[in-house]
């Protein structure tokens, strides 16, 4: 390691000022602006902890539908993307190259696709007249009578929320899963097999996961972003923000809802406060989970 | 029969592949089937799109979809050329600029010595699970603020902050040895001549993976196009495209916008397949600990 006559400033400030101008800046001004009351015209006054204090006790529809939406989507998402990434990327590492190959870019292609342009696709695929694909097969083989309004009923438009963000949640944790697998060293495999691993499971689960404790951080910190960052599919399936009585209201829709519709922006920041601490709450869980101790 | 351990990374076929086979491919075809759907629904002409019973194989490729989409003017007089050079160009200032700052950045953090390094890796670090969309109101008021509202730079430079690409660089470029760049030192190159004739030739497949991410960042990008811009001129693509996925009367659009999606996915798809090998080598380093 060099010592004598490094800039290490040089070449490290513009990253760091673009870092401090649209990352670190607006989460300070995001907490500044969820003590006071904002209406994005006249100078914010403060309140103090009131945004935070209506959030936990007056707004309703936080606490009846947007929390315990996004508790079950980001709980089946989040886990659920990350262990089938996990499970992918393992069964992917038994095949050769070439077919390997292949199949991670099938499985990897979803999550390059953008979540906007996609959302017309989801949206005549699951389309609720007779015309929709998904009612169409579902009526032709009798499963069902009536066509479903999948994307407009309180009952199917969080299910299909889920099965889309799970659909291209295959991402970069992903990727970095598999090159995880693929690096473990092989010896290990030898002499575990010696010391009475009998099955490819009780090798995933005392060689594999142990040796890329790294990489399933990396994959997790990456899977709870991604579960938060498509959270607003929702407004996109539907079409209207708030979704049909709230049934795929999420923390980012509600963000939306109060700091561009409503123009409460003070209240808005407090929700954002919120959310990243959240995400914040879930990460640190992960760390605990995949850090060694040592 | 004794268990002999299973293979990691095989070099042939054995039958034991079969049983992960009979279940991966399945699935891949699952995952393969909304992207088959926009490729056909793309090239189905008008009465295939509203046949019923619904049918999901185009039957009659056509262009059509591609022609209106191109033809259509549709919310101001601005043709599509316009929005497809603006996406080029913020785009290409992305991807450049975006691992231009973050290859310095991850040089200093990963090879000089001073007293803020770790910290400051560590903040970057946390700001890996940073979720724009959450700030996006703060975010917009910084861009109002630096009066960049309405130009180019309010596509650009929100972007050019890449913890992910910082972090993966800055991984691989642990893996340079500290010799080669004493070496390069003794003989009299300059911080920046090692940079550029030492890391980067030697970190090219973490700088690609960058690149990659950067690229998908920006092309995919609404938020800067919906926000922070107001001239219609200056919107970009993806913009434009969503105008399609947004219409209220989705039958008549779907075509098009189906034709719009394909002309989103497709750059990704091929750069993504032309780098992927570098994208595996890099991941290899992605650990975080």
């Amino acid at each position: 390691m060099k010592k004598n006559n490094s800039h290490p400033y040089l070449f490290l400030s513009p990253y760091i000022l673009v870092f401090s101008v649209f990352i670190i800046i607006p989460v300070l001004i995001a907490i500044v602006l969820s003590f006071t009351n904002f209406n994005a015209i006249q100078f914010p006054d403060f309140v103090g902890f009131l945004n935070y204090i209506n959030l936990l006790t007056q707004d309703e529809i936080f606490m009846q539908y947007v929390l315990p939406n996004t508790i079950t989507f980001a709980l089946i998402v989040g886990p659920g993307g990350y262990i089938l990434s996990f499970f992918l990327a393992w069964s992917l590492a038994q095949l050769p190259k070439v077919p390997r190959t292949i199949l991670a870019l099938i499985i990897y292609s979803p999550s390059m696709t953008s979540g906007v342009a996609m959302a017309v696709v989801w949206r005549v695929l699951f389309s609720g007249d007779q015309m929709g694909y998904i009612n169409s097969l579902l009526m032709r083989t009798g499963i069902i009578t009536e066509p479903i309004q999948f994307l407009q009923s309180t009952e199917f438009l969080m299910p299909v929320m889920i099965i889309v963000a799970l659909w291209s949640s295959m991402g970069v944790g992903f990727l970095a899963m598999l090159a995880g697998v693929l690096n473990t060293d092989e010896t290990l495999y030898e002499a575990a097999a010696i010391d009475g691993i009998r099955n490819r499971f009780q090798e995933m689960f005392y060689i594999t996961i142990p040796s890329m404790k790294p990489q399933m951080l990396f994959g997790a910190v990456m899977a709870i972003v991604n579960t938060f960052q498509t959270g607003a599919i929702g407004v996109q399936l539907s079409g209207s923000n708030p979704t049909p009585q709230y049934a795929g209201q999420l923390m980012v829709n509600h963000i939306e809802d109060y700091g561009f519709i409503r123009y409460e922006m003070g209240y808005a920041a407090a929700v954002s406060v919120v959310l990243l601490l959240i995400i914040y709450i879930f990460s640190y869980f992960s760390k605990k989970l995949f850090v060694e101790r040592d | 029969m004794a268990y002999y351990g299973s293979r990691i990374n095989p070099s042939r076929f054995h039958v034991s592949q079969l049983k992960i086979y009979a279940y991966l491919i399945p699935m891949a075809l699952f995952m393969l089937l909304p992207i088959v759907f926009i490729f056909c629904h793309a090239f189905k002409p008008m009465d295939e799109l509203f046949a019923y019973p619904p049918r999901f194989f185009v039957a009659k490729p056509t262009l059509e979809n591609f022609e209106r989409l191109f033809t259509a003017t549709k919310t101001s007089t601005i043709p599509v050329s316009r929005y497809v050079f603006n996406s080029v160009l913020v785009t290409a200032s992305v991807m450049f600029l975006g691992v231009l700052i973050s290859s310095l950045a991850g040089y200093a953090l990963s090879k000089m010595r001073f007293r803020t390094k770790k910290i400051l890796f560590e903040i970057n670090n946390a700001a890996l699970m940073f979720v724009p969309i959450a700030v996006t109101i703060p975010r917009y008021l910084t861009i109002d603020l630096l009066g960049i509202v309405d130009t180019y730079f309010a596509h650009i430079l929100p972007l050019l902050a890449m913890p992910i690409g910082l972090f993966l660089i800055k991984q691989f470029i642990d893996q340079v040895p500290d010799s080669l760049i004493e070496a390069a030192f003794i003989d009299g190159a300059s911080d920046f001549m090692i940079y550029r004739k030492v890391v980067v030739p030697l970190v090219r497949p973490a700088l690609a993976t960058a690149a990659i991410l950067a690229f998908q960042a920006a092309w995919n990008n609404i938020e800067t196009s919906a926000i922070f811009i107001n001239n219609e001129s200056l919107r970009t693509l993806a913009f434009y495209m969503n105008t399609f996925a947004l219409q209220t009367n989705i039958v008549v659009g779907q075509g098009i916008a189906a034709a719009g999606a394909l002309i989103m996915f497709l750059p990704n798809l091929i750069l993504f397949i032309i780098l992927q090998s570098n994208v595996m080598n890099t991941m290899a380093y992605s650990g975080l600990k």
